[in-house]
């Protein structure tokens, strides 16, 4: 079970968060059905570091974004919604 | 191949057993051949044996990264039923049950596939209505289930809590009585010495590293032990769909997640039936040896990791004992997890890739085991023809694009919350 | 006979105390601080228990958890605990423990003449034979499942408690021996908070069975010391707790052994306690087993590990055999054979694999030369004995077989590290080809190894290993250093070493199938051969398809041995073959454990409206509803369900009738931009919503297909209420987070989930507004679709004029705490006009009639709008969620199910049934809900068919084979009541 630092509350169990969805799959409610399709229904699904959207629910209920190794599961980084990494490629 | 029979394990017996020969041939790869098929599961192995078999083509490789069976086909609850409310699935799954019910003979290789029942649970007039159903919409395409009432559960599984003060109360369930449990290692054995006794090459310890794709055409692929042509190429490592087949370019509706299970330290028989719920997601039977065999919801989170999170493990203990409360003082001997292929509609893919002669056989969720002599049959025949077969044209990679799912649960495209 | 090899002094057990217990029937006596194991032993006991497959006959062959033989029943109803091993399991007063895996008793087990036909039943031989149809199959397996299985499967359901712990530290320390105890120490002194695990009931790990002088006080004293000191600096000693699984991120579960196996719990009722730890550090102290060795009957009661028998010497106090034989690699053999020596055992030979240049020099080894008959190059080819015990051995010594009599074999094949945990963390190892013993390599976690665990050898090692870890832990967690600057030290003659010099060859005249590898499972160093030449030679195949390493000991002493044999015939070394995985549990846990409280009526939550009490008092049938629980029906005099739901739905559509709709999903949509937040959410038009009125609305997933429905109110120009289904409402409150936090993080609006904030009432039927305005005064009533304020029973509330049920009907809010007043003046009104309360299944009835859709009915995940009928809602310029998905070509398919209505011609449509056009036709729909005409009867029902809306008139089946039940119907539109809505006018 994960450990994530939520910016808000603290090292926090994994039991506390939703994972969503990846980060690039997120589909603004404008989306063309050609860009909306991939998004829906296709993954990188990398094995190793990925960007995605996870939710606090069972605590602040913010939405975070984690970078986060689907491999070995180290947590690289975890932002508001509304932050942009250094470097920017959240 | 050396047959296997009683009468041949009491004359090599007298041997010593010293005459028993390999059960496959451990072959370098050749230069090409007519079908690679990447994996060498359970799934990648029927494929293999069936394209041999029934097909006749024969110059067929198996390519397998570590050891034969490896993946999900050793690392699953070996649960075997074809009860499905979508017409598609259990029209698949029966396809598959009809196949597991010859395989030992066919295979001659005992897979100990026992028909013990795979009992659904029904916990409140509601879920007793969408049991209904789903054994109305079996029965009427002839497959079999049977509703059960109380009294027949006290009959069948006597330890089960039937009391009405039971956080869920069980009040009835469904049946299919032709479902139960196999062993899941020798499936993979037993198409991997079937199909090498029909000339197939079964090449472990032999990673695929890249494919030669040419005029969007695949040609054959690279591997550790070194280039080798096809003219045909399937993919079939579900676990890693998304893996290989970013190496001919392709993102798939496929996400990699992680399933646990684990088994108790063996007793007596006490469960007969495979029992799952309509309310409580944990499934439970208890194996040949006496372990009792326990699973549950996946980790909800994309992992390669083959580590589970023990929160999993003990919800799946309370939801047993919920079911069962003489399981508390048995002790959980060993868990696993398995990467599943998590699709976008929670059913499987088998069919063609937008490349040429590339084909793709995954996105199995948590229920590929069962499907093994299945879709192996139909991979086979559909790398054979070149088009599908009737089972399992539903099944199309490109049925996200038009529209046409077939969600079993109604969740939607999130993998996880199904 | 009574402790008849029970020396009369020395060891760690109290004299002074007897403890009675019973074995297989037979009163025993130990005494405290006895393992079951110890007490038997002590009392001449061989004989344990019966192998898994052949039936052997097995004894004791280790003092600890790795033990893979003695395993019995421990307790009795509810807290029996099959495949208990003896050698972990400490007497107390009343202990019950029987055998198992016997038939009819240990002595005479009938099913051990399945030894006769092991040449006929190696590894793997179930999948060579019985063959046939799976009934066939099924015949044999029923006698092979009898036949398997260890231990009597428990009946009685266990009434113990079990609890979850969390507890956080600095440092964790696994194992309170020497390497651990020195580790603590470094990081308590260093000001570290530290936890301490220790899976024995005693801390000090090997001090137990070789007492030394440490930092100049015996053992026992620096123990007692080590622990005084921890406590004072705040750590947490936890023994008769095992770390059971190494997680991601510092996560350990610990394992707390509260009562022992089938013992009463104290006055707190606690059984066992899983402590979840996240840990800064880890230091893994966890010891080392000692490996057996390959010789023919080497599973013989009799034949014991050479660090266990000196361990049921120096801390039991038991003697465990008077002429022996000890066979080994190392020189901590020699430790036990003068032990043994000492107590008045006679050795009869020691046999060393090692050749003399190659052995160690340690004290031992010197001491037992020079008065034992020691054989360098030596090997044991056999054991020979039965059921009561080992007689004689069969030894290759200077090249000539030798038969030795004895009636004890002690056996090292060298050390194995405890590496499961620093595995499970994801570490790596490296191999010692000379000590054939895998150590940790690589951690990847904050994790370290210390003592034997880490393959220190020898005591002074071992205690540095800990102490540097326990140093290096602190300074990893920026603690200043130790107020102490030295390691504990220990006595130059109590630094003995084992130099075990891996010797993997039996020797040459061994009977291979006898020399089992696997004792739990009976897989012998031939099964392993067989395996390989069959082919299964990945160290996996190799496992599955011996079944090596999979008892319940998980292979503990027999993994290494046996990858060995395959490393010997891949002519490979050892590591290149390969490791299974390790994975948790370390040693097995009990599922009550791991379940803790979260098992039975505490599976999940069960939540109840807040006018549960008030329903109660009614005495209803109850309903579950995903979590909640709601009022069914409530059935007056001798009602059954039907009856009351009909004469419930009966007064709605006749005078009126009440219900509690407080579970329904609630939000408040608030700010300038609440308009256009909710016109992202909902399918259907809102923003033009005049204030004061509402609508029914659709919510979509992003595939297009209906997610939920509701209704929407304009409360004030910037103010929207929002209702979502009951079992939809978490969904519902995490999407809208979604859209307003993810996808429009720029609308100026707030969106407060007040499901719980309000309580809610429904009151419909023709006389509902009756009820509303005698309650609230003239007016007061909105008409339908609006909304009013006003108080009742002295309470604010909010109406809304929503109808479900398909009468003019009002949904009365108020606060819930404030609910009750309401609710009871609500329902004292309409009674008087002759109503009554209804519950869900009259709800049921009156929808159905009504063609109202329901989320988990025919909002099924599956269905779009327009299957639904209802695609005119959708607004068509989009700009909803789910929109574009609408426009892929599978959804508007003619061929899609459609909702439609279904009249019976004859009989009761079954609810959940197939569609069918004739007998024996694949199915074109099913029938989602079943009802009845409330007024006129006559069964009616909802349905998916395909293409169903061009199929209006057409007579179907509806056919349910599993219930028997079959009726014909007639495809009608899906509304069978009130189709020009006349009733929701005043």
């Amino acid at each position: 079970m994960l450990l994530i630092h939520c910016p808000h509350c603290g090292p926090r169990a994994q039991a506390e968060f939703v994972f969503e969805r990846p980060l690039e799959s997120i589909i603004q409610i404008d989306e063309a059905l050609p860009d909306l399709i991939p998004k829906l229904y296709s993954r990188v699904n990398p094995k190793g570091p990925s960007w995605e959207l996870w939710r606090h629910t069972y605590g602040c209920q913010s939405w975070l974004k984690l970078h986060r190794d689907t491999h070995n599961h180290t947590i690289h980084a975890v932002l508001e919604i509304g932050q942009t990494p250094e470097g920017g490629d959240a | 191949m050396q047959s296997y029979s009683a009468l041949n394990l009491f004359r090599r017996g007298l041997g010593g057993h010293k005459s028993w020969t390999r059960a496959w041939r451990d072959p370098a790869p050749k230069s090409h051949y007519d079908v690679i098929i990447i994996g060498g599961g359970g799934h990648g192995l029927a494929t293999a044996y069936y394209l041999a078999k029934v097909h006749g083509i024969k110059n067929v490789a198996v390519l397998e990264r570590g050891w034969i069976g490896g993946g999900n086909t050793g690392r699953n609850t070996t649960i075997v039923r074809s009860n499905y409310r979508q017409p598609a699935l259990h029209n698949l799954f029966e396809f598959s049950l009809k196949l597991w019910e010859g395989m030992s003979d066919d295979l001659n290789y005992n897979v100990m596939f026992s028909q013990r029942g795979a009992l659904f649970l029904g916990h409140s007039d509601s879920d007793m209505i969408r049991l209904a159903e789903r054994g109305d919409a079996m029965r009427c395409m002839g497959i079999d289930a049977e509703l059960m009432s109380k009294a027949q559960l006290r009959k069948l599984i006597p330890l089960l809590d039937m009391s009405d003060e039971a956080r869920f109360p069980v009040v009835g369930g469904l049946i299919q009585p032709r479902g139960g449990t196999a062993r899941h290692d020798a499936v993979a054995w037993g198409y991997a010495r079937a199909a090498d006794a029909l000339g197939v090459d079964v090449i472990q310890n032999c990673e695929v590293t890249g494919m030669d794709i040419r005029g969007g055409k695949i040609v054959g692929v690279k591997t550790t032990k070194g280039d080798i042509g096809a003219d045909r190429v399937g993919i079939c490592v579900a676990g890693n769909s998304g893996q290989v087949a970013a190496m001919a370019d392709l993102r798939l509706p496929i996400e990699s997640h992680l399933l646990q299970a684990f088994v108790s330290e063996p007793v007596k028989p006490m469960i007969d039936t495979v029992i799952m719920s309509q309310s409580i997601h944990c499934y439970i039977s208890q194996s040949d040896k006496g372990e009792i065999v326990l699973g549950g919801d996946p980790d909800m989170y994309p992992t390669y990791s083959q580590r589970g999170r023990p929160d999993r493990i003990e919800e799946v203990a309370g939801q047993a004992i919920a079911l069962i409360p003489a399981l508390s003082r048995l002790r959980m001997l060993r868990s696993w997890a398995g990467t599943t292929d998590m699709s976008f509609d929670g059913s499987p893919i088998i069919g063609k890739t937008p490349v040429d002669e590339l084909y793709l056989n995954g996105g199995w969720c948590y229920g590929g085991f069962k499907a093994t002599p299945g879709s192996g049959w139909l991979y086979a025949h559909t790398l054979a023809k070149g088009e599908p077969h009737a089972l399992n044209a539903p099944f199309r990679l490109d049925r996200f694009e038009t529209g046409a799912t077939i969600d079993e649960t109604g969740a939607g495209p999130m993998p996880h919350h199904r | 006979m009574s402790q008849t090899l029970r020396q009369t002094k020395g060891g760690r057990i109290d004299r002074s105390r007897t403890i009675r217990f019973q074995f297989d029937g037979k009163t025993h006596k130990g005494f405290e601080g006895d393992t079951l194991a110890s007490a038997l032993l002590a009392d001449g006991v061989k004989l344990f228990g019966r192998s898994f497959k052949y039936h052997r006959p097995r004894g004791v062959m280790a003092a600890g958890i790795e033990e893979p033989s003695a395993l019995v029943g421990a307790g009795t109803a509810g807290r029996y605990e099959a495949n208990t091993r003896a050698t972990d399991l400490f007497i107390y007063p009343g202990l019950k423990a029987v055998s198992q895996n016997r038939w009819p008793s240990l002595g005479l087990d009938l099913l051990s003449g399945i030894s006769l036909i092991s040449p006929f039943i190696p590894a793997g031989f179930y999948y060579k034979t019985f063959f046939g149809p799976p009934k066939l199959w099924m015949v044999y397996e029923h006698f092979i499942r009898m036949a398997a299985g260890l231990g009597k499967a428990p009946k009685v359901a266990d009434k113990d408690g079990y609890e979850h712990r969390a507890a956080f530290c600095d440092v964790l320390v696994v194992g309170s021996g020497p390497a651990g105890l020195a580790a603590a120490l470094a990081a308590s002194a260093s000001g570290a908070k530290v936890i301490l695990a220790e899976q024995d009931r005693e801390l000090g790990g090997s001090l137990l069975t070789d007492a030394a002088t440490i930092d100049g006080q015996a053992s026992d004293e620096w123990i007692a010391a080590a622990t005084t000191s921890l406590l004072a600096k705040g750590g947490r000693i936890l023994t008769r707790t095992t770390a059971a699984g190494f997680y991601d991120h510092g996560l350990l579960n610990l394992i707390e052994r509260v009562t022992e196996p089938g013992q009463a719990p104290g006055a707190d009722g606690l059984a066992q306690r899983l402590w979840r730890v996240r840990a800064g550090q880890v230091i893994l102290a966890t010891g080392a087993l000692e490996r057996p060795r390959l010789f023919a009957g080497n599973d013989l009661p009799g034949v014991m590990l050479s660090g266990a028998v000196r361990t049921y010497l120096n801390r039991y106090g038991v003697r465990t055999g008077q002429k022996v034989v000890l066979t080994t690699d190392n020189d901590d053999a020699y430790r036990t054979a003068l032990a043994l020596a000492e107590a008045g055992a006679q050795i009869v030979a020691i046999l060393d694999s090692r050749a003399a240049s190659a052995a160690g020099n340690s004290l031992s080894l010197r001491r037992a030369q020079t008065r034992l008959p020691v054989h360098f190059g030596a090997k044991l080819i056999a054991a020979k004995g039965s059921a009561k015990g080992v007689k004689s051995a069969k030894a290759l010594i200077d090249g000539q077989i030798t038969n030795l009599v004895c009636d004890l074999i002690a056996v090292s094949g060298g050390f194995s590290p405890v590496v499961h945990l620093h595995m499970q963390a994801g570490g790596t190892l490296s191999w010692n080809e000379t000590t054939g013993a895998f150590s940790p390599d690589i951690s990847r976690q904050n994790q370290t190894t210390a003592g034997a665990a880490s393959g220190a050898d020898g005591l002074g090692q071992t205690l540095t290993s800990g102490w540097e870890a326990g140093l290096a832990a602190a300074k990893a967690l920026g603690l200043k250093g130790s107020s102490v600057k030295t390691p504990p030290a220990c006595a130059e003659a109590d630094d003995q070493v084992c130099r075990s010099l891996a010797d993997w060859l039996p020797a040459p005249q061994t009977n291979l199938k006898k020399a089992f590898v696997d004792y739990q499972n009976d897989v012998t160093a031939a099964d392993l051969d067989l395996a390989w030449r069959e082919g299964y030679r990945s160290v996996e195949h190799m496992k599955r398809y011996t079944t090596l390493g999979m008892a319940t000991d998980q292979g503990k002493t027999s993994n290494l041995v046996g990858l060995a044999r395959l490393a010997l015939a891949e002519g490979r070394p050892v590591p290149s073959v390969g490791l299974t995985t390790f994975r948790p549990p370390y040693t097995p846990v009990t599922l009550g454990v791991l379940a803790g409280e979260h098992t039975g009526a505490h599976l999940s939550p069960r939540r109840r409206p807040v006018l549960y009490q008030v329903h109660a008092a009614q005495k209803p049938i109850w309903q579950p509803v995903g979590y909640w629980h709601r009022p069914r029906a409530y059935p007056q005099g001798r009602e059954d369900l039907h009856q009351s739901a009909h004469r419930e739905s009966l007064a709605v559509r006749t005078k009126v009738g009440v219900t509690d709709v407080s579970t329904l999903g609630k939000f408040d949509v608030v700010g300038p931009d609440a308009a256009a937040f909710l016109e992202l959410v909902c399918a259907t038009t809102v923003g033009k919503l005049a204030v004061g009125r509402g609508r029914y609305t659709l919510m979509l997933r992003e595939d297009g297909m209906v997610m939920d429905d509701g209704t929407v109110w304009r409360v004030a120009e910037n103010r929207f209420f929002l209702t979502s289904s009951t079992g939809g409402a978490d969904r519902m409150s995490a999407h809208l987070s979604y859209v307003r936090k993810v996808l429009a993080p720029q609308l100026k609006v707030t969106v407060a989930n007040v499901q719980e904030h309000w309580a809610a009432a429904a009151i419909a039927g023709p006389l509902a507004k009756a009820v509303v305005e005698n309650l609230m005064g003239e007016g007061a009533a909105p008409r339908h679709m609006s909304l009013g304020f006003g108080p009742l029973a002295g309470i604010p509330t909010m109406i809304l004029a929503a109808s479900y049920s398909g009468e003019r009907a009002f949904e009365i809010y108020a606060p819930s705490h404030q609910i009750g007043p309401v609710w009871d003046a609500i329902v004292e009104q309409a009674r008087g006009l002759g109503g009554c309360l209804y519950g869900l299944e009259a709800l049921e009835i009156l929808r159905i009639e009504k063609g109202h859709i329901v989320v988990g009915g025919e909002i099924d995940g599956r269905a779009t709008a327009d299957d639904l009928g209802l695609g005119k809602m959708l607004r068509p310029s989009g700009g909803f969620v789910g929109a574009t998905a609408l426009g892929r070509p599978a959804m508007s398919d003619p061929q899609r199910l459609q909702l439609i209505g279904l009249e019976a011609i004859s009989g009761t449509i079954p609810e959940g049934s197939m569609l069918i056009t004739a007998k024996g036709a694949v199915p074109c729909g099913h029938v989602t809900a079943a009802g009845m005409n409330v007024v006129q009867g006559g069964s009616i029902a909802l349905g998916f068919l395909q293409g169903g809306r061009a199929r209006l008139g057409d007579v179907l089946t509806a056919t349910s084979p599993t219930r028997k039940q079959a009726a014909q119907v007639k495809v009608v539109a899906p509304v069978f009541y009130d189709l020009a809505g006349d009733q929701y006018r005043d």
